[in-house]
This record gives C-alpha cells, sequence and structure tokens, in this order.
C-alpha cells in the first residue's frame, strides 16, 4: 500500500514536473514534437505517465526504484566508510572487516573466509553469492545517505560507476549475480521494498526515457 | 567421493559435497590441530587456508576444496620452523590454546601479504579471530617477532 501510495505522489509530482517544463518551452516535449506513447510501459502503471515528457518520465522511474537501493540488503555492500555493513540496522560487520584494497577485504578477512557461492542454510549463518565483495576504494558507489538524485548522477557517470554506460548499468541490475541476491538474501533477511522485476522494469524506463535524474528539492 | 589435497598429502573422501570442510578435516582426515569453536563463522577457530587464503572451514563446503590446496595448522612446516610457530613459542603466547591454530593461520596470511605489519594492519587482519583467554598482547607481540624472524632470515 505504502509504495503505492508514494508512487502515485511521485507520479503527480512527475507530471506537474513535466507541465511545468512544457509551459515554460523548455521541455523535451515541445522540442520533439509531441508526446510518444510507450508500448513498452508495464502494465499497472498510471495511463497518464505515458503522455508526460521523457524526463520526467525517467525520474518518476527513477524516484520509483531509488528506495530499492538504500535497502539494507543493497546498501550494507554500498557504505560510506570502509566498512561492510550488516542488518536491517545496517550496523558495521561483526569482526571489524574491512574494505581492502580491491574490495575484497584485507588479509586472512577476505570476503570469501566466510562467504560462500550460495547462502548457508539456518539463521545468522553467513549469505552468499558469486563475486561476493565491495566496490573497490576508487569506485566506491556509496549508497547509505544518498538522495535519490545523488544516487542517480553517481550511477549515470562513469567516472563513479566504474567506467559503465547506461546500458551496461541497466545489464547490471538486470542480472549481476550479487545484485540479485538482494531478492534472495536467506533465512531471516529482508528483502527490498519492490520485487526484482518491477526494480529492472524501473531501471528500463529510466534509462529508456534519458535517463533524467531527479531534481525537485526533496529529491535533488 | 571428492579428491583433496590436504597438507601436501592426497585423500579421496566419501562425503556430501555440502559437509563442511573442518568436519572432513577432523572427522574424515583425522587432523585435529584445527577447531570448532561456533559453527559459524564467528569466532575464527576453524581457520585453515585453501590455495593460501585464509576460510573459515566450519561454513565451506567441503566441495570448495576440491582439486585446490589445503593448509591446516600442521601443515604450517613440518618441524615447527615456521617463523610463526618460532615465534609464537617463544612469547608463550597461548592459554587454553584453543583459539590458536587459527590465530596462527590468520597471522599467516597477514605476515605473506605484509612483511612489516604495523599495529593496525595486526588489528584489520586478526580481528576475527576470537580469544576467550585474551591472549591478544601476546599474539601481537609474536607477529611481530615473527616478522622481524622473517626479516632476519632467521627461520624459513
Ligand atoms: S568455528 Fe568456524 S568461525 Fe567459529
Ligand atoms: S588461548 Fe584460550 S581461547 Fe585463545
Amino acid at each position: 500500500m505504502h509504495i503505492r501510495w508514494n508512487w502515485k505522489r511521485k507520479t503527480i509530482a512527475a507530471l506537474l514536473l513535466g507541465a511545468a517544463s512544457l509551459w515554460a518551452g523548455t521541455g523535451r516535449l515541445s522540442t520533439r514534437g509531441g508526446s510518444r506513447v510507450r508500448a513498452d510501459y508495464p502494465a499497472g502503471r498510471p495511463a497518464t505517465v505515458r503522455t508526460v515528457s521523457d524526463d520526467a518520465a525517467a525520474r518518476a522511474a527513477f524516484l520509483a526504484a531509488a528506495p530499492v537501493f538504500t535497502h539494507p540488503r543493497c546498501q550494507n555492500c554500498h557504505p560510506a566508510g570502509d566498512a561492510p555493513l550488516q542488518g536491517d540496522d545496517s550496523h558495521p560487520h561483526a569482526q571489524s572487516v574491512k574494505r581492502g584494497p580491491d574490495g575484497r577485504g584485507k588479509y586472512g578477512m577476505k570476503c570469501s573466509a566466510c562467504h560462500q557461492l550460495t547462502n548457508l542454510p539456518g539463521a545468522n549463518m553467513p549469505p552468499g553469492a558469486p563475486n561476493w565483495h565491495l566496490p573497490p576504494p576508487n569506485m566506491r558507489m556509496v549508497f547509505v545517505g544518498r538522495t535519490p538524485g545523488e544516487l542517480c548522477r553517481q550511477l549515470k557517470d562513469p567516472s563513479q560507476n566504474g567506467g559503465k554506460t547506461i546500458h551496461q548499468i541497466i545489464e547490471h541490475v538486470a542480472s549481476d549475480k550479487l545484485v540479485l541476491w538482494g531478492w534472495n538474501p536467506g533465512e531471516g533477511r529482508t528483502t527490498p521494498p519492490l520485487g526484482h522485476t518491477e526494480f529492472a522494469g524501473l531501471m528500463n524506463q529510466w534509462a529508456s526515457n534519458g535517463a533524467a535524474c531527479p531534481e525537485t528539492a526533496e529529491n535533488r | 567421493m571428492i579428491a583433496l589435497n590436504v597438507n601436501r598429502r592426497q585423500y579421496s573422501v566419501d562425503v556430501d559435497p555440502a559437509t563442511p570442510l573442518l568436519w572432513v578435516i577432523r572427522e574424515n582426515i583425522g587432523l585435529a590441530g584445527t577447531k570448532y569453536g561456533c559453527g559459524m563463522a564467528q569466532c575464527g577457530a576453524c581457520t585453515v587456508h585453501i590455495d593460501g587464503e585464509a576460510v573459515r572451514s566450519c561454513v565451506t563446503p567441503v566441495s570448495r576444496a576440491a582439486g585446490k590446496i589445503v593448509t591446516t595448522i600442521e601443515g604450517l612446516s613440518a618441524d615447527l620452523s615456521h617463523p610463526l610457530q618460532q615465534a609464537w613459542i617463544a612469547e608463550d603466547v597461548p592459554q587454553c590454546g584453543y583459539c590458536q591454530s587459527g590465530q596462527i593461520m590468520s597471522a599467516a596470511v597477514l605476515l605473506r601479504e605484509n612483511s612489516k605489519p604495523t599495529d593496525s594492519d595486526i588489528d584489520d587482519a586478526m580481528s576475527g579471530n576470537i580469544c576467550r583467554c585474551g591472549t591478544y598482547p601476546r599474539i601481537r607481540r609474536a607477529i611481530r617477532r615473527a616478522a622481524q624472524l622473517m626479516a632476519s632470515g632467521g627461520a624459513k
């Protein structure tokens, strides 16, 4: 319920934004000579969104997807500091685990000392997925404490995203095994507020509508 | 059957591939120097090496070790000549001893990657190995001594 309400609120904001930019004559609609109806828009979304400008649709899609990035299953390995985080309260990882020179831990405290290729059965057992790691220190991709706008700009910026194109970003969120782990995190762990298919769909809409980033004061 | 190389010897064990490596080392192969503390990667007592990297053998499925080189505390050296073994003896580190094989296996990775560790390097490397007897100050001294031994070529 909360997610749906949120979506409506954000859609209205996007519509207002789209209308404002049309009125000001600066929207992409006016330069392209009309709105396009997107056949790839997933079912269940308000039909009105189809007629707003590309930028507004992109922003609305990103805003709807953003809570996934800052869910503990995703942000715990995208910390602001040098320690991975754990739990739904995102506390620093037990055993003083560190990011290390390549994001894979340090010395005998590398991620793979405990994290296997799959989750281990039982509560509080180490979760696992292929390539378990944090972003490296020179490409930190921080999610913790980021606004949707900050997340979006970081994600688009090749100097901050590991040199990825938008297309590669979309591929990454759609099929990377470590990303997918967030929706299969093992016993006792919550999952992000959207399903993975919905999340990947929104990211795809964001990209296909031009990947504009949220710009309103509260989301910038 | 799973083929394992443990301390430079070949073994073939008939176990479920998901069996923790620790069980196989202790029960099937009979090397009891590696200890069971928590069984959930929290204490470090079960630390061994796979291809030179520390793993918590209590949570590592034996299948991960197939075709790799496993080293346990018994395999660090055959004659107590490893600098860590010499330093541990010289500093009289163990109290009850239960955590110590895991401590030494973690310290071995540290010294391989960093021959002159600072106190903060030692913290980063050893923070996953709990000692309920609180021998941490002696462990720190022993690691420093082992680093010196290695630097002076006093032990192999
Ligand atoms: S017994 Fe493996 S970490 Fe405690
Ligand atoms: S010496 Fe007793 S637990 Fe470390």
